[in-house]
């Protein structure tokens, strides 16, 4: 890894603002940690932690009276709950494939925005686990998952889905938590090497570990953060593949597809970069980072949008094509009723949403607008939402015998539970922005020109230095 | 210049050297003197630098890590306590019958040894990377330079302990000033009588 040149020809900009310096860098990252915080910080962490409180007292109520609190009855026993789990674990996935997929591309503008989205991952994880353990209705026999000795002197059935998801999420968010930390721990060095009182340099001081920037452990260092990408990059495929077959291993017409893994990680990327898109919108605005985060990176995050909504919008054609082509009745019944039944104004929110929305991104006027781009990516955020509960509930409602058919409405519990789910996840992004690093230092510097050694000068005596030009990063194009 | 910001190294005559640490402006610098050094035929030296400095491992003549052999062991070992633990509870210890099908069977358990070897791997790599850098280690001499402090932000330096066989307190000085360093530093500690 490097530093190389942008190549003029090609109309390549640096990734930095030019002129910044390292000592720039540094202060602009860590100085959001050291001053007080902003008065918008304290409101939006005063409202959070208010709904977060909600959602304690909601969960409360509801594993001392039962979950017959939530809308969820026979035939549709999936309703809000795991609507919102596969929701929130769709957004955990940019973040890995952010850290993880664009790294091993070599698509340098990530150090912009890696750290960010890497802490949106885990909390996003943290609140998606929470809706299964309460829907499972008695969550302190979770342990019944695990493949620990219990009193029933039985195993958990490996060949269920449902627990090939509870090993896939968890590893998924121990990996994810492995990977952000050890892409901390330079820059909690950093943390500690500026601190001004005893407290914080010893605490920033004890999660750094005593790193002390030694070439030796950078070695060791860039070579386990390169494995630790080539690991996270099938495991993000692989969980939302795992949480797709719990649907698609039913036979449940409008699940029992096999489009649904590659369908479901593509909605996955989606949400999530709409995600990481409103939440650095909003931290690039208050904190002042647009030497950092330039309309550039946000304008490739716009592009990668645009391609996977257009996935998305491609898969919802296909189903219904397959569902047609099938030659199933009750198959062509579920999808004729999503688009026209009981919940019409659910697919086509979604339809509007997640496959007519992004296509503004085609012009580059829009896409680097940021008004426009903050507008749509909570537009896709709903959208994908909606994806989940089209999913779930138009094929529970109605499936096979009419005798068996039934509705759904959500309860005040239901919505309660949802968006207290979204005051935790802002709680815990809040406190995030206020005492770690959230823009990854040590990486940004590394994608600035002054990190070349070889820059200026002194290059000719030294013709043993080999450069190795496949690795170096390339700088971005700018039109 | 020697001396001046260790700890209490003045009033006492009793000190012993641990290290020469010497600061550099730019990454090229140190890049650069670090060839030096590597030539000169140190063992026990080190670069610090704020961010990894791409070709650095070559310039200090290190050999490739050995973290990855770490992961393929623990990955191995994640792939087959999965299939071993998945075959004994399911396919022969209680085998149930659901759905009709099999106590053992491969397929459906896929996922499982997939998710088991990526997990171990993971902590092979991280665990592994910290194990094989000696970390955490909170305590090392060069903390005890206050300048060191900038290495976590722009400066660059370059360590040679007084444990390396070729440690002399002339020779190894005259070696880092000779490569254009903007600080040059002596960290000793005292001893005790």
């Amino acid at each position: 890894m490097g530093y190389k040149k942008p190549i003029e020809q090609l109309d390549e900009r640096h990734l930095v603002s030019e002129g910044t310096t390292f000592a720039q860098v540094t202060e602009i990252v860590s100085r959001v940690t050291e001053q007080k915080a902003p008065r918008l910080w304290w409101i939006l962490f005063g409202i959070s932690t208010s709904v977060t409180g909600v959602l304690g007292l909601t969960i409360g109520y509801l594993l001392w009276t039962g979950i017959g609190v939530w809308g969820n009855n026979s035939p549709v026993a999936w309703a809000w709950d795991i609507t919102n789990f596969v929701w929130w674990i769709g957004i955990g996935h940019a973040g890995t494939l952010i850290s993880a997929v664009l790294y091993l591309f070599r698509q340098y503008w990530r150090t912009a925005i890696n750290r960010f989205s890497e802490a949106m991952t885990i909390f996003a994880v943290i609140c998606a686990l929470m809706f299964p353990t309460i829907h499972a209705g008695r969550p302190w026999f979770l342990y019944f998952s695990l493949p620990i000795p219990n009193q029933m002197n039985m195993w958990p059935n490996f060949k269920s889905p449902l627990l090939w998801d509870v090993f896939a999420v968890s590893t998924y968010f121990t990996v994810s938590l492995l990977f952000w930390y050890v892409g901390l721990v330079p820059d909690f060095a950093t943390l500690r090497d500026r601190a001004k009182n005893k407290f914080r340099k010893w605490i920033y001081g004890f999660v750094a570990l005593g790193w002390r920037g030694s070439n030796r452990h950078w070695s060791n260092y860039e070579r386990a953060y390169l494995i630790l990408a080539a690991l996270s990059t099938p495991l993000v495929l692989s969980v939302h593949s795992v949480v797709s077959f719990d649907f698609a291993t039913s036979v449940e017409p409008g699940w029992h597809t096999t489009i649904f893994p590659p369908y479901f990680v593509a909605g996955a990327v989606f949400s999530g970069f709409a995600m990481v898109m409103t939440l650095l919108i909003i931290a690039r605005t208050v904190y002042g980072l647009h030497d950092l985060v330039r309309i550039r990176h946000l304008e490739l995050m716009n592009k990668i949008m645009l391609t996977t909504g257009s996935l998305v919008g491609y898969a919802y054609a296909m189903e219904f094509f397959i569902a047609w082509y099938s030659g199933n009745p009750y198959e062509r019944f579920v999808f004729i009723n999503r688009a026209m039944g009981d919940y019409w104004w659910a697919y086509w929110s979604m339809i509007t949403c997640n496959v007519i929305s992004p296509q503004l991104f085609w012009f580059k006027k829009l896409r680097t607008n940021i008004p426009v781009m903050f507008i749509v990516s909570i537009v896709i955020n709903v959208g994908m939402w909606f994806e989940r509960f089209v999913i779930i509930v138009t094929s529970l409602h109605h499936d096979y015998l009419p005798s068996a058919w039934g509705n759904f409405s959500p309860t005040i519990f239901d919505i309660l539970t949802y968006v207290g789910s979204l005051g935790l996840f802002f709680t815990a992004f809040l406190l995030f922005l206020r005492w770690l690093p959230m823009i990854a230092i040590a990486e940004v510097k590394m994608v600035m020109p002054q990190a070349d050694p070889h820059l200026g000068h002194g290059d000719e005596e030294h013709g043993e230095d080999h450069h190795d030009d496949a690795t170096a990063v390339p700088a971005m194009a700018e039109e | 210049m020697a001396s001046e910001s260790q700890k209490k190294g003045a009033q006492s005559p009793e000190t012993r050297p641990l290290l020469f640490l010497a600061e550099y402006e730019t990454a090229g610098d140190v890049f650069h003197a670090a060839e030096h050094v590597r030539d000169a035929g140190y063992e026990k030296w080190d670069v610090h630098t704020p961010f990894p400095v791409h070709g650095m491992d070559k310039a200090m003549g290190l050999k490739d890590s050995k973290v990855a052999w770490i992961v393929l062991v623990m990955g191995l070992t994640g792939c087959t306590t999965a299939f071993l633990m998945m075959w004994w509870m399911n396919g022969h210890d209680y085998p149930l019958v659901i759905g009709g099908k099999p106590g053992f069977s491969l397929p459906s358990m896929i996922p499982v040894m997939f998710e088991l070897t990526v997990l171990l791997s993971a902590f092979g790599a991280v665990f592994g990377m910290l194990g094989i850098n000696q970390l955490p280690k909170h305590w090392h001499p060069v903390f005890f330079s206050d300048r060191f402090e900038r290495c976590s932000d722009d400066r660059f330096f370059i360590s040679i302990e007084a444990a390396d066989p070729k440690f002399d307190l002339e020779e190894t000085k005259a070696l880092l000033e000779g490569t254009h360093p903007s600080h040059v530093e002596l960290i000793s500690e005292e001893v005790e009588q």
